[in-house]
């Protein structure tokens, strides 16, 4: 009998099985796949290692920085800043036709950029900042209004808005067009007033930090341990039955899967209202090159494109749209030492029916064609660095549903949160992305307060 | 414990909680919030310590107590007086 069960080894889990493990509970991690990380992941292909979705660390705070979710992280896990190896950002920048606004770790540069090319909402953007709530444990995300409503009471620029919402929609949301003005707040803080970091080796080092603590606290992780089903008896959970056929026994489980998955394992889950899957999904075109970006006039970190004045944040009918899009290129931070590859990942609204319906053969030409449409959109953005291309790959809406669980491969879970981490049985919680906060901090904190909240105590 | 073995238990466990703070010049009479910028995570975490260490059980109202080094140390002798 485990004092907890977790599903699934991504960031949340193994940051709730951490706190876990430290006050010496029985805790064991049930990661379906033969890698840890979920949605933050990492695989070998053709002798080369790539990352998947995280593009940078948000949440960046400076070493010796008491305050903001990265201090408070560390703090939760007994880690030192200097354990995560983090290099900020060179620079990034949001790019519409005829303007750009570039930002960095310094919030006083963006402000100085809109105070450039949109001098009377100057003022304004300081009053919205005044306005963010605060970054909380739990239950901050929801303050029941709509993000574009209020920004939209103090950025009296159409454009201007559309530029703001785009690296914050990108990175966090959930649902088309709009967010809650608290989830606003948390990626607002996260990206601008915080900012973008990455360790030099990308997220395996993370990871492989969190796994080590989690195992030398006594935690127990077992992979390729699919769940199966969660029998429940009594409103509760009686056990997890593993797709093998075992069966595990706890006294709480908390799930990463996402809401609408881990509702849909339970035994009496045609008697749950379960929230909608999410809908939005993403395709990313990784380009390897024989140069360093920025020897090819590339030097920003991430650039975020929209080639209109109204950025569209939805579903498209389209495999892909690449009307928009983030360009990510890991060798734009500022390291000790170069990466060895040149690397520019570019990401795109997708829709997962799209490709899910393919068969191998047509999926295999759908990565060739939409590569090339990905990088023929991006290079309008940035320099054009495809005569410097040795290798590629390419990670669609399948690759995310492989590698997360969440159904149509909806990257930031569904759109409907629940944010006290609660279910409908009284020892079945939810933490990660469906809890509410996205990013690799955001979702970490939401495993150390759903543990710290309802599974530490006795 | 004595009164110095208590105050060096409780700088163990703010060592342990944050890792890159100096504590070399702790103020025994400024609090942890002024000083470190603790918040109700990390005071939670200072209990779950003590009882984990040393089986200590402190009520959700005399979380007070540990405001400062100064308080916790006092609040702490005379629970701790006894362990070894």
């Amino acid at each position: 009998m485990y004092d907890t069960i977790i599903i699934g080894a991504g960031m949340s889990g193994l940051a709730a099985g951490i706190r876990l493990a430290h006050f010496d509970k029985r805790v064991c991690i049930l990661e379906r796949h033969s890698a840890i990380g979920g949605l933050n992941s990492f695989y070998r292909h053709r002798g080369r290692d790539y990352d998947v979705g995280l593009h940078a660390v948000t949440n960046y705070t400076p070493k010796g920085a008491r305050r903001g979710p990265l201090a408070k992280l560390l703090r939760q896990l007994r880690l030192a800043w200097d354990e995560w190896s983090l290099a900020p950002q060179v620079g990034s920048s949001i790019a519409f036709p005829d303007v750009e606004l570039k930002f960095s770790n310094d919030f006083e540069l963006l402000v100085s950029e809109v105070a450039q090319k949109f001098p009377k909402q100057k003022d304004n953007l300081r009053r919205l900042v005044a306005e963010l709530t605060d970054y909380d444990q739990l239950g901050t995300g929801d303050t029941g209004r709509s993000a574009r409503e209020v920004v939209g009471s103090f950025i009296k620029d159409r454009l201007l808005m559309e530029m703001i919402f785009c690296p914050l929609l990108f990175y966090g949301g959930s649902k088309e067009h709009d967010m809650d003005f608290g989830q606003f707040s948390i990626m607002f803080r996260s990206i601008f007033l915080e900012g973008l970091a990455r360790p030099l080796d990308g997220v395996r080092l993370i990871l492989k930090l969190l796994i080590r603590k989690f195992k030398e606290l006594g935690g127990e992780l077992r992979l390729r341990a699919g769940v199966d089903r969660i029998a429940v008896k009594d409103g509760a959970v009686e056990k997890v039955v593993l797709a093998n056929g075992s069966e595990l026994q706890a006294r709480r489980v908390l799930s990463s899967a996402g809401l609408p998955e881990t509702l849909r394992l339970c035994d009496d889950c045609p008697n749950v209202e379960s929230p909608e899957v999410g809908r939005l999904s993403f395709v990313e075109s990784i380009s390897v090159l024989d140069v360093q970006p920025c020897s090819l006039g590339h030097d920003r970190t991430i650039v975020f494109y929209n080639d209109s004045d109204e950025f569209h944040y939805e579903k498209p009918n389209e495999p892909a749209d690449v009307r928009s899009g983030v360009i990510c290129s890991p060798n734009n931070f500022v390291y000790g030492q170069p990466l060895a590859d040149g690397v520019v990942r570019i990401t795109s609204l997708a829709n997962f029916d799209r490709w899910a319906k393919l068969d191998s053969e047509a999926y295999r030409r759908a990565k060739l064609h939409w590569y090339d449409n990905l990088v023929a959109s991006a290079v309008r953005f940035v320099p054009d660095f495809r005569d410097s291309v040795i290798d590629t790959d390419m990670f669609t809406p399948t690759t995310i549903r492989r590698y997360t669980g969440h159904h149509s491969g909806a990257v930031y879970g569904t759109a409907k949160k629940r944010y006290d981490g609660t279910t409908h049985l009284k020892n079945l919680y939810i933490c990660g992305t469906d809890q509410g906060f996205v990013g690799i901090i955001g979702t970490s904190i939401s495993g150390i307060g759903v543990a710290n909240r309802y599974l530490l105590k006795m | 414990m004595t009164t110095a073995e208590i105050r060096k238990a409780v700088l163990d466990i703010l060592a342990d909680i944050a890792p890159d703070e100096d504590l070399s010049d702790l103020k025994d009479d400024v609090t942890f919030r002024d000083q470190l910028e603790l918040d109700s995570m990390d005071f939670l975490d200072i209990v779950m310590e003590l009882r984990k260490r040393y089986r200590i059980q402190i009520p959700e109202e005399e979380y007070t107590e540990l405001a400062s080094m100064g308080s916790t140390v006092k609040y702490l002798e005379p629970l701790m007086k006894d362990v070894e």
